[in-house]
């Protein structure tokens, strides 16, 4: 009969400690700096700030003045909807492209094509975001260059510090995180398929409805969540472009952390905007469940 | 021909890309405090300018210095949980890789406030080092998801090979599977250092009064008088992340060609 030590000894050995002892660096950090901040966020939502003095009472008060109070429910509304429209933009914009790098180039310049359309995301986020309020503003780029075109009379004036500016400067900064999965999942597209599918008579179109589609939903998948996930808490775009009527939630929790000095309802906040785009995310995945079952 | 129509799509989607960034240069050039066209004349003062601005080479300074760290730290925690899940399987490996790679998916905003409201309730003075332990947490899944595809293309005889013949399994990491793996290793410093220099709401949050080189530019976009300058300076920092990322992409296609496989992309 093995004794404790010894089977200690002997789990010591065994792949499952090993890869335990590995893994443990990095995932105390990210216990450390991630859940247990995240778990302390969310105590803090249930305490409430008496001027300059937190209140460590739990109450739900925070949570009430969030959903229920008219400029909170405003914003939260307003940034759902933000994201979903960038999220709809941005990947019908991306299939197209994904489709072409995947079907059309040729396989050794595949590689490049990538490269270049990941290439301009590696320079200044922010200065990014600006050049589009320069690009997108009444004296700007696109303004002028119609009206030097003569297209339009007077400078268009629905495209900056509104809604729309949010979500093309968005749709443009997610581009490579919704083209890429896409990209990959149709990489791994069994191409016989769709010979398979035109050879019994299938036209172009009913083969890509009926089954490039399809094989290419996880893709599509993956890159709405990426995208949409942290969109609903973008804080530049909005305060560069967005304007007044294009501020989302994420500008009104750096306001009640950094300005207001009103945490515990920052808190609330954070979370009750994690909610609603974890709940969305998950009915998402509810409804292209069958999608994700297909195995390659 | 579908082809033709899709290739014309790609074309206008790539000046859709390219757009904002090819007007950096442009108006860092352009001889006038307004940022509009038409274009007023070159000029190459707005990058003489940049040489007096003592706030802004702190703030260079800063975030070059939080870049590094940040990159090494990340780097090494993400070789410790790369090597683990590519070559080992454990107990609640799929919760515990989740965790490490939740940031990818986080909102940076409730990375940025989780560690802003613990740090100020411990009463830790914010700077440069609290903004290192938020870059870090975000840097780690992309150093994780490089180096797993680097330990993954690892052929596993090669190291037990190296055991057979007598060497420790230290020694065999360091003469065996670390040399192998080191295109991945320098690929995951360069991205690392990259997201961690261009990163701006966790710093804006957690640096205090150092700011890093976003925050300073952020800063500055109020003033109007002050934006050709910044345009100058964007436009350094293109060219030298134009430079590294060649850098990480050299240095990942020499990995695919030293483990033998087949090209299948860019590093993301």
């Amino acid at each position: 009969m093995a004794s404790i030590a010894e089977r200690f000894g002997r789990w010591k050995r065994s792949e499952g400690a090993r890869g335990l002892t590995l893994v443990s660096p990095p995932f105390l950090y990210a216990a450390l700096m991630l859940a247990g901040p995240l778990a302390f966020v969310v105590l803090l939502s249930f305490w409430t700030q008496d001027y300059l003095t937190i209140q460590r009472e739990l109450s739900l008060s925070n949570y009430i003045t969030a959903w229920t109070e008219p400029l909170y429910r405003v914003l939260m509304l307003r940034s759902l909807t933000i994201s979903v429209a960038v999220t709809l933009v941005t990947v019908l914009l991306a299939f197209p492209i994904a489709y072409y790098v995947s079907f059309y180039v040729r396989p050794e310049r595949k590689a490049l094509w990538i490269f270049l359309i990941t290439i301009p995301f590696w320079t200044s986020y922010l200065l990014r975001v600006f050049l589009w309020k320069v690009i997108l503003g009444y004296n700007g780029v696109l303004n002028t260059g119609l009206l030097g075109l003569g297209l339009i009379d007077e400078p268009l004036t629905f495209i900056l510090y509104n809604a729309n500016a949010v979500v093309i400067t968005l749709a443009h900064a997610w581009a490579p995180f919704a083209i890429l999965p896409i990209f990959v999942s149709l990489e791994k597209i069994d191409r016989s398929l769709l010979e398979a599918g035109r050879d019994l008579g299938e036209g172009y179109l009913a083969t890509f409805w009926r089954v490039t589609l399809p094989l290419a939903m996880p893709g599509v998948v993956a890159a709405v969540l990426i995208v949409f996930i942290p969109t609903i808490g973008d804080y530049v775009t909005p305060a560069l472009v967005g304007g007044p009527d294009g501020r989302m939630i994420a500008n009104m929790i750096q306001i009640q952390f950094m300005k207001l000095n009103n945490m515990p309802l920052g808190a609330a906040l954070s979370l009750s905007a994690m909610f609603i785009v974890g709940s969305v995310a998950l009915v998402f995945l509810f409804l292209n469940r069958r999608f994700l079952k297909v195995r390659q | 021909m579908k082809g033709r129509g899709l290739y014309a799509y790609a074309v206008g989607y790539l000046v859709f890309l390219y757009a904002p960034v090819l007007l950096l240069p442009l108006f860092a050039f352009n001889d006038s405090t307004v940022i509009a066209f038409p274009l007023q004349g070159f000029t190459t003062r707005w990058f003489a300018d940049l040489a007096g601005i003592k706030a802004l080479h702190d703030a260079v300074l800063n975030s070059l210095m939080i870049a590094v760290s940040t990159a090494i730290l990340a780097t090494c925690l993400g070789v410790f949980a790369a090597r683990a899940s590519a070559r080992f399987a454990f107990p609640g490996k799929k919760g515990i890789m989740g965790l490490i790679m939740l940031p990818l998916v986080l909102p940076e905003i409730i990375v940025a406030v989780s560690l802003l409201v613990v740090l100020l309730q411990l009463g830790i003075n914010l700077g440069a080092w609290t903004v290192i332990l938020g870059h870090v947490l975000l840097c780690t899944p992309f150093a994780i998801a490089i180096l797993n595809a680097a330990f993954l293309a690892l052929d596993e005889s090669m190291e037990e090979a190296s055991l057979d013949l007598g060497e420790t399994r230290w020694s065999t990491f360091r003469l065996i599977t670390l040399p192998l793996v080191m295109p991945g290793i320098i690929s995951s410093l360069l991205i690392s250092f990259t997201i961690s220099l261009d990163e701006f709401i966790i710093a804006f949050f957690l640096t205090g009064n150092e700011p890093t080189l976003p925050v300073y530019l952020w800063s500055q976009l109020r003033f109007p008088q002050k934006i050709p300058i910044v345009m100058a300076l964007g436009t350094i920092m293109l060219v030298l992340s134009l430079l590294l990322l060649s850098l990480a992409e050299y240095s990942r296609r020499r990995g695919v060609a030293r483990t033998g496989r087949k090209d299948s992309g860019g590093f993301l």
